[in-house]
């Protein structure tokens, strides 16, 4: 795939547009991503911006609810969106020759999203409901716990759901605030990957747009997370018969240069995982933690959570413990395998193959436009798309000593909140 | 059809692109070619699934399946993950209730090696007694944490109540705390050594190597292979009469939303009115936002933050389920929309605006699913195991679009009856 056949270019209104022809399949993916997320919403209204998403597949004048969903899905497409503590993406994947659709329909919704009362209301248990169902997860309140801990100032401290008072109090005047201030233009990012030309592709963007009126920047609601001095522990008690373990440590961002090092310490330690959210990871049976907390049989199964953000988030380990051993043996040979981690660089074997994992992952991912279009706007989010392009040279040039460096950075007891799930039926 | 659908079909897999080759020991290859991708994706099935284990041993064939990968004659656990994990690629085995098998992916200058590992482990795995204990140790975590899980509880209730406990698609295949306590090395042992072998085997290859190379492939690593032991596949289950409704609900105390499952007997892969039925279902629970369900039951009425349905077709009966996770307090008010939109699609036709729209999104989202090596290996897999014909998707435009309003309320009508249907529930209450 030679590089120089992505084209990027800005438009008088400020919208980034990135297009990568790709003719392997009849199919297109059209992607508008908004640099908006749970990080930007202040207490009182978290959850607003998870909240907007569910809204912006409410219709418009000229694109009522139904219709759209009609129209996708008559055609064999799909469409979906996700919010994130970063971001908002929408996408549309089609066949070919209907991806102009997408073009319309989400030209339409930046812009002229209706919020009924009606709808808001409707959404509300919707969100309630969702809110709900991920609390019957114990892994989603410990996270949850987690996740406060860590961040005591920085707005990574709340869920993307938000908090249920905040969810059960919002106004719709609240919501379409939030939408008026961060959909715009000039605060988005539009990528589409598939079966097309890239020169008629613009200049239909162009026309469908460019007349998006400019808004001024949103004023961001930023304040970073104070270092932290000492571990910190959170313990939760509720219903279930298994105990979890989660270790979350403040990691670097996506753009500093200990990230790619982070890459390959997370492989080596928890398996190689992808970035993308449709999945592509691989089995982690070889991988240090599984030697130390499954095959010892501490641990019924393990999972390492690395992700890339705009400002350092968190870097997890997640347990679940098996019943004839305890959390506090887990977290012993947790403990161990962090500490060898700090005192000895990997092997040059450990450290090939983290590289090779990632050149199969990107390989897999390449095979369809949406995980395509996703990457894209996700590496366009953090920095460029460049960082996605970059990503396997940069991981070439990563050494051990690299990762021992930032494994002394990030993996201390002190730079972490470990949370325990104790179980009523245990 | 227009000229640009047709030409859409022509790039979709057929017998003009898939190579397919029985080989003298009974497993037959099916391989085709993607230069796009420098990928490959390996999928096979081994008639090896949980019918043949039976209720008292319930999770044995899955405990069989997953100790394939756990230790070999030529390698040990470690080395069996690590020639796999340490160029990328991934291998699994698993097991269904009729076909068990292994499935992977890898770089296409590292197909030999995956396809030499997935041969190792079917052929000659040790089961060794200490990874024995520790995936047993794994497994009954796992079940304890079903037992908790809301919509794997409903799932469980669901299918034991409408086929019966003791009914092959009925009983959980993932086993019971006692019946995974009681598998012995000689059970594990003897499950593998009787059951996996070649006879009616089925290997998928899509990806960048040729048809030619991928046959050649195959013939090397398991052309070799024979299992007299094994026996003849079985025969398809029968159902059991529904005659009134059944009623289940499972308490876990403390959660926070109930799941509901609610459903019926669905058709077998190899009814007539199968792509009825799938119409049926997609006007009913699929088509854009999860069709009439989506409508009426999550979005007008807000009674769920997820509803939806599924018609599975097996070599015996399928199942159709309505599904939805609901607050606790909303349950009943939920069943009852559910149970309205059964009656209305049994005794009223559909629209001709729906039966169009689901019949155009069904031939659509072709090419989407098609797309990946994963998406054309799974569908080949399931032209060949049920017996389609390598030109099933060539045909498929013309069986849908043939079938009228009628044709969709009478498969409707034939398998959903309002006051004869099976619900299972699990949440707080």
């Amino acid at each position: 795939m030679p590089r120089n056949s992505v084209t990027k270019t800005r438009l008088r209104n400020g919208l980034t547009v990135v297009l990568k022809s790709v003719h392997t399949a009849p199919v297109a993916s059209f992607w508008v991503w908004y640099r908006v997320g749970s990080r930007h919403e202040r207490t009182g209204r978290t959850g607003s911006s998870h909240w907007v998403e569910h809204m912006q597949f409410k219709g418009t004048a000229a694109f009522p609810a139904d219709s759209v969903e009609r129209a996708v899905s008559r055609v064999g497409g799909v469409w979906n969106a996700m919010t994130w503590i970063d971001w908002t993406a929408y996408f549309e994947t089609m066949p070919a020759d209907q991806i102009d659709l997408a073009l319309q329909l989400e030209a339409d919704r930046m812009v002229n999203s209706r919020y009924t009362n009606a709808d808001v209301q409707s959404e509300r248990t919707v969100i309630i409901s969702e809110r709900q169902g991920s609390e019957n997860q114990p892994t989603f309140l410990l996270s949850e716990e987690v996740q406060a801990a860590a961040f005591r100032v920085h707005p990574y401290h709340h869920e993307v759901l938000g908090d249920q008072v905040d969810i059960e109090t919002m106004t719709r005047a609240d919501l379409y605030a939030h939408y008026r201030a961060h959909y715009a233009p000039n605060n988005a990012i539009i990528v589409a990957v598939g079966d097309f030309k890239t020169t008629p592709m613009l200049k239909r963007i162009r026309a469908l747009f460019g007349a998006a009126p400019k808004r001024d920047d949103p004023r961001l609601f930023v304040r970073p997370e104070p270092i932290q001095r000492g571990e910190r522990r959170v313990q939760l008690e509720g219903e279930g018969q298994t105990a979890y373990l989660q270790a979350a440590y403040h990691a670097p961002a996506a753009t500093d240069p200990d990230f790619f090092p982070m890459i390959v310490l997370d492989s080596i330690l928890a398996g190689a995982s992808s970035f993308n959210l449709f999945g592509g990871g691989i089995s982690n049976k070889t991988s240090r933690l599984y030697r130390a907390l499954v095959l010892t049989e501490l641990a019924a199964g393990f999972s390492g959570n690395l992700a890339a953000t705009v400002d350092p988030y968190l870097y997890s380990i997640t347990c679940a413990v098996r019943a004839e051993s305890t959390l506090r043996q887990v977290e012993a040979a947790l403990d161990e395998e962090m500490q060898r981690a700090t005192a000895i660089p990997p092997s040059d074997d450990e450290l090939a193959k983290a590289k090779k994992q990632a050149r199969a992952m990107f390989a897999y991912s390449a095979e369809s436009v949406s995980n395509l279009g996703f990457w894209y706007g996700f590496a366009e989010i953090l920095d460029e798309y460049t960082w996605f392009t970059n990503y396997l040279e940069r991981l070439d040039t990563v050494t051990a000593a690299d990762v021992q460096r930032v494994a002394q950075k990030v993996l201390p007891n002190s730079n972490r909140t470990v949370g325990h799930y104790i179980p009523a039926g245990a | 059809m227009n000229t640009s659908a047709s030409t859409g079909m022509q790039s979709l897999p057929g017998p003009h692109n898939i190579t397919r080759h029985t080989l003298p020991n009974g497993i037959t290859v099916l391989a085709r070619e993607n230069p796009n991708s420098p990928a490959v994706v390996v999928d096979a099935s081994i008639h090896a699934g949980s019918i043949y284990e039976g209720r008292s041993h319930a999770g044995l064939a899955n405990f069989t399946a997953a100790m394939l990968m756990r230790g070999t004659r030529d390698a040990s656990f470690d080395q069996v993950h690590e020639r796999i994990e340490s160029v990328g690629a991934s291998l699994g085995s698993s097991c269904g209730v009729h076909t068990g098998g292994f499935g992977g992916k890898a770089l296409a200058e590292d197909l030999d090696m995956l396809l030499a590992t997935a041969a190792d482990i079917v052929r000659n795995p040790t089961f060794p007694a200490d990874h024995i204990e520790r995936l047993r140790g794994e497994t009954l975590t796992g079940l304890a944490m079903r037992a908790h899980n809301t919509r794997a509880m409903a799932a469980l209730t669901f299918y034991e109540a409408l086929f019966g406990g003791d009914h092959p698609y009925g009983y959980s295949n993932d086993g019971y705390p006692d019946t995974v306590a009681a598998i012995t090395r000689t059970d594990l042992k003897q499950y593998q050594q009787k059951h996996y072998g070649p006879a009616e085997m089925i290997v998928v290859i899509v990806g960048s190597v040729s048809t030619q190379a991928a046959v050649k492939l195959v013939e090397k690593h398991f052309g070799d292979w024979g299992n007299a032991r094994q026996p003849p596949r079985a025969p398809a289950p029968a159902e059991r009469a529904l005659n009134g409704s059944e009623n289940r609900r499972v308490q876990i105390p403390g959660k926070t939303q109930t799941d509901i499952v609610l459903g019926f007997f669905g058709p077998r892969r190899s009814d007539s009115d199968f792509q009825a039925v799938r119409v049926a279902n997609s006007i009913l629970g699929v088509f854009g936002m999860y069709g009439r369900l989506g409508q009426n039951v999550r979005k007008k009425r807000g009674l769920a933050y997820y509803s939806f349905s599924r018609a599975d077709g097996n070599f015996g009966p399928g199942t159709w389920r309505l599904i939805a996770g609901v607050n606790p307090e909303k349950v009943d008010t939920a069943i009852a929309a559910m149970l309205a939109e059964i009656d209305r699609l049994a005794t009223r036709l559909v629209t001709p605006t729906e039966l169009a729209d689901s019949k155009s999104f069904i031939l659509g989202r072709l090419p989407l699913q098609l797309e990946t090596n994963e998406g054309v290996a799974g569908t080949l897999a399931a032209i060949e195991l049920h017996g389609l014909g390598l030109d099933y998707l060539q045909r498929l435009p013309d069986q849908i679009n043939s079938l009228t309003r009628a044709n969709i309320r009478s498969a409707a009508a034939r398998l959903l009856d309002s006051k004869k249907y099976v619900l299972a529930a699990a949440g707080p209450e």
